[in-house]
Parts: structure tokens; sequence; C-alpha cells
């Protein structure tokens, strides 16, 4: 569905340059939620302006469903825009215009006659949970509200790609997902392809299939959401996972435990999909003479599969510690020693 | 009683003229509105990052701007009068002095029309874009439609501007209750007169300034 091959975007000319997106080449399937998870300044924001023309780039080419976005201009361009809409971080909604006439503005845009927008409208009100608020004025409307408008509004053309530009960041914790729910099952029901860029790796694990780390322009890290919470390879990835699996109560009570019994060794377990309903735990205990400590246990749902770590503290005889770990790799479970003395 | 008080008072000849007050006010602020718009619209398209950006347009509109904005209005009309008796036949009368106020106030409109603009959220601009929006579109559905409680408080303290104007166009001769005051009330010494005058004056302002703010009010959802 999106093809991105080599693309640089540069700003500015000559020495006083600076490379905003360098070298990204991406493949996103039709009917794929794709998150796109970077720092401010890693040009996020850049190159999912990339994919809609809003940003023209410097070399490379940016193909949607076979059309080079790109390489067009004028109203070809703005034509193929309404088939890849977008939502914003601070809804930019239209605050002369009623809800109602707000989401019919694509509609005016593409042409399309009164009569037919209307019935439109209402389907899309309807869809996105506002019945009753078509005559509001955005200042009269939560934060949620709105950005549903503007997903309303997103959705008037019947795109083909949905692109979400840091769509929850201006959210609430409960709105937030709310509003994810809402694009989840936009997804499923339409087969409307999504790409989201964010800094909040609790978006990506909610609703991405895949995911892309941005650093300095480039991707360095790309693969199925499940993959990457389970073995992160690069340190900003890690660390990005770490805003999910490891809160800093977490951290707080390692370095608590670690006071509390010096003598311990203390392993992270790590579960993925199925092992995380086995008595893996259970069985430890029993086949080994160790005491074990539970300091923290997490699971995070994503889309390909549950993800959950055990946070462990094994009292006992080293080697025995040992051939506990080793039982614990026979039966799939990835472990990760957080610290010993 | 007003006999009394306003002895000097030709009723008859203070109804023309205020109808030649309104008359000059009401035009000019019709053709300003159109004109300082235009300019301010070309003003804001034409600056850095913007949809029609094009620094020599740019600079050029802005320079104009400025210097008419800039040029006190009384010597203004006079610098005008080739032009006014090119335009309009004549230099004297109301119509001769639309020109002036016309040429007076639209570029100070095209600058609160710049800023008016310039308030906007480039978000929703790009919003608009990204709905795939002609730039026909974008400036009278986003840019005017956005403007329009500041495009409109605009244009009031411009008419009540203009209503200035028409009394200082009044004095080199064009008619209206600028004329009155300074031939027949202030060189005549009949301070009634003058007096009428400017509570006539006071009246327009103020009716400006309502039907102003009732608009703005209409407009304003946010």
């Amino acid at each position: 569905m999106i093809h991105l091959s080599d693309v640089n975007k540069r700003f500015g000319i000559g020495t006083t340059s600076i490379s905003a997106v360098e070298g990204v080449s991406l493949e996103i399937a039709k009917g794929e939620i794709f998150g796109i998870i970077g720092y401010s300044g890693a040009g996020k924001s850049t190159l999912i302006r990339l994919l809609n023309g809003l940003e023209m780039p410097t070399s490379g080419s940016v193909k949607i469903g076979g059309r080079e976005i790109s390489a067009i201009r004028g109203g070809e361009l703005r034509e193929a825009r309404q088939k890849v809409s977008m939502i914003f971080q601070h809804f930019n909604l239209l605050w002369s215009r009623t809800v109602k006439e707000n989401i019919g503005f694509p509609l005016e845009i593409a042409g399309v006659r009164k009569v037919e927008r209307e019935r439109k409208v209402a389907e899309l009100i309807e869809l996105v949970g506002l019945s009753g608020r078509e005559n509001a004025y955005p200042s009269e409307l939560s934060g949620g509200q709105k950005q549903r408008v503007g997903i309303a509004r997103a959705l008037a053309n019947d795109p083909e790609v949905l692109l979400c530009d840091e769509a929850t960041s201006a959210l609430d914790p409960e709105t937030t997902d709310s509003i994810l729910n809402l694009l989840t099952d936009i997804n499923e029901r339409l087969g409307l392809t999504i790409v989201l860029i964010t800094h909040e790796m609790h978006v990506i694990r909610k609703i991405c299939h895949r995911v892309a780390v941005m650093e300095a322009g480039k991707v360095v890290e790309i693969g199925n959401v499940l993959d990457v919470f389970q073995a992160p390879r690069e340190a900003i990835t890690k660390r990005f996972v770490l805003q999910v699996t490891e809160p800093v109560e977490t951290r707080q009570a390692i370095a608590h435990i670690k006071e509390e019994y010096p003598s311990g060794s203390l392993i992270k377990l790590i579960f993925v999909g199925e092992r995380t309903e086995q008595p893996v735990l259970a069985s430890l205990i029993r086949k080994y003479d160790i005491d074990v400590n539970i300091v923290q246990g997490n699971i995070s749902h994503t889309h390909g599969g549950a993800y959950g770590t055990l946070l462990l503290q094994l009292v006992g005889d080293a080697d025995v510690i040992a051939k506990a770990i080793n039982y614990l790799h026979e039966e799939d479970v990835k472990t990760e020693v957080i610290g010993s003395d | 009683m007003i006999e009394n008080l306003f002895p000097h008072v030709d009723w008859e000849k203070m109804w023309e003229a205020t109808q030649q007050t309104l008359y000059m006010t009401a035009v000019s602020t019709f053709f300003t509105f159109v004109i300082g718009l235009a300019l301010g619209v070309l003003l804001f398209l034409s600056g850095p990052r913007q949809l029609w950006s094009n620094k020599i347009v740019n600079v050029i509109i802005g320079a104009i701007v400025n210097v008419y904005r800039s040029i006190p209005f009384i010597i203004l009309i006079i610098l005008l009068i080739p032009f006014t008796k090119f335009l309009i036949g004549t230099i004297r009368g109301p119509d001769a002095a639309l020109p002036a106020l016309i040429i007076g106030a639209a570029p100070f409109y095209a600058r609160m029309v710049l800023i008016a603009l310039q308030e906007i959220d480039k978000g929703v601009i790009e919003a608009a874009k990204s709905m795939g929006a002609k730039t026909r579109t974008i400036i009278f559905k986003v840019l005017l439609a956005e403007s329009m409680p500041a495009l409109l408080s605009g244009i009031t303290v411009t008419a009540i501007a203009l209503v200035g104007y028409t009394a200082m166009a009044g004095a080199i001769g064009a008619g209206g209750l600028g004329t009155l005051a300074y031939f027949e009330g202030f060189q005549r010494n009949r301070n009634d007169i003058t007096i009428m005058a400017t509570i006539l004056i006071l009246i327009i302002v103020f009716i400006i300034q309502f039907i102003g703010d009732v608009l703005i009010k209409r407009f304003d959802k946010r």
C-alpha cells in the first residue's frame, strides 16, 4: 500500500541545511496499523507529511497505492490527498463551523452535492459516536470529542490511508484509550491502513501491528510490535519499551529489594504469547530448593499477543540458581539478570 | 428650546450635510473593505512560508501599504488633487473626497487584515491542505471565515476613522458635517453649528460601533 524508497528530506540549502529524514525505506501493507515512534525532533512529523505531500522529499520516492505522491503536483496531488487523510495533535478544526459543517468540509472540497453530503455526515457522526452534538461548535467540545470530529472529517472522503500526527498526545490517558479503540475499530471495520506517529510506547503497544523507531532522521529499528517489545535491539528502543514495561515504581522497588535482601539474585523473566498462561513459576519452586520473592509483575497486551515480565529475587545456592535459570530457558522463558552480588 | 440652544442651525442644511457624511463614510468604507481585504490577503499569502510565498511581491505591497498609511490624511488629499480631478472631474463635493478617503484608509485596513490572518492557527490551514483544498477554498472558507470577527472589528475601527477623515476632507470643501462645522460654524463664529455637527458625528460613530459589535458577536464562535 505504502512504499518509501530511500527517502531523504533536507530543509534549507547549503551548509545551513538540516536533514530531517535520512535514507528511509519502508513498506506498509494494506490494512496495517503502522506506528512510528521517536522523540521530538527525530523527523517523524516530517516523515508523515511526506506521505500526503505536505512535504516533498529532497530525493527518493513515496508511493501510495501505486501513485507516486512525490512526483505529482497541483490538481492531481489535491485529488490524491482526499484518499490519504490526516488527523492532528491539536485537532485543527475550524472554530467558525459546527461539528456537522467541519465534517462536511472535505466533502465540499471534493465537490459532493449537498444532499449526499448531509447523508454522509450523519453516517460519520454516528460512526464516531457524536450523535446529538451535530450543531455544537468546537469551542463547546471536550478534547476527546474534538478528536472524534477530526476522525470523522478525515474519513469523509472514504480514504485508503489515515495518517495520525500525535493524535492522542494532547489527551488524558482515559480519552487516549477511547480514541485508540475508535481507531482500531475503524481499522477493522473499514480495512483502512493507519500510519501513526507518537512518542508514547503505550500507543504503539495498544494498537499497532508493526513499529518503526526513528532517531535523528533515520529508522533505526523496525519490526512486529511483539518482537520489538520482546527483544529491542537499539538503546533508544529499549528506553521506549521500558516506558511501558518498567514504570518508575518498579525501579524503586528493585532498589528497595536490593537493600532489603542483599543476598539473592534479581532476575527478570520475559514471557511471550502462550507462555504467559503456563504455570512455569509453580514448577520452578517445586523442583528447586530456592526461595522466590516476587518483586513486580506486568503483562502488556499487544496486537500480536501478550507480553509479560516478572521480576524475581532468587535466594539460595549459586549453582541451584544457575540450574533454575537453565530450567526456565528450557521452558522457553527468557531471563535477564538485573543485579546480583 | 432647541431653537434657543442652536439659534443659527439651519436644520435642512444640517440634514443634507449629515446625509453627505453618511454617503462618504458608507461608500469609502465599502471600497476600503474590498481593497484592504485584497491587499491584506495578498500580503499574507506572499509572506514567508505561505501559499504564494514571494519575496518581491511581499516587499512591494508591504512598502505601498506602509507609505500610504504614513502620509497624514490632510496632505494626502492635497497630493491626490490631480488624480481626483482626472477620476471624478472635480475636486469639490462628496464624490471628490472618495479617492483620498479610500486610498488613505485601505492600506490601514490591509494591515489589520494581515494581523487578523496571522492570528489563524497554521494547523487549520495545514488541515485544509491535507484535505486537498484549492488555494481559493483556503482563502474563502478558511482564512476569511476563521478571521471574520477580527476582520469585522477592524472594519469598524476603520469606518470610525473614516468618519473623522470625511470631516477633515470637509475642511477643504468635500461637503458634509465637516464643511458645515468649519465654514458655517468656525469661520462665521457660530459655535452652535459646530457643536450640533459634532453631536451628529458622535451619533454616527456610536451607531457604527453598535452595528460592528452586533456583527462581531454573531460571527464569533470561539
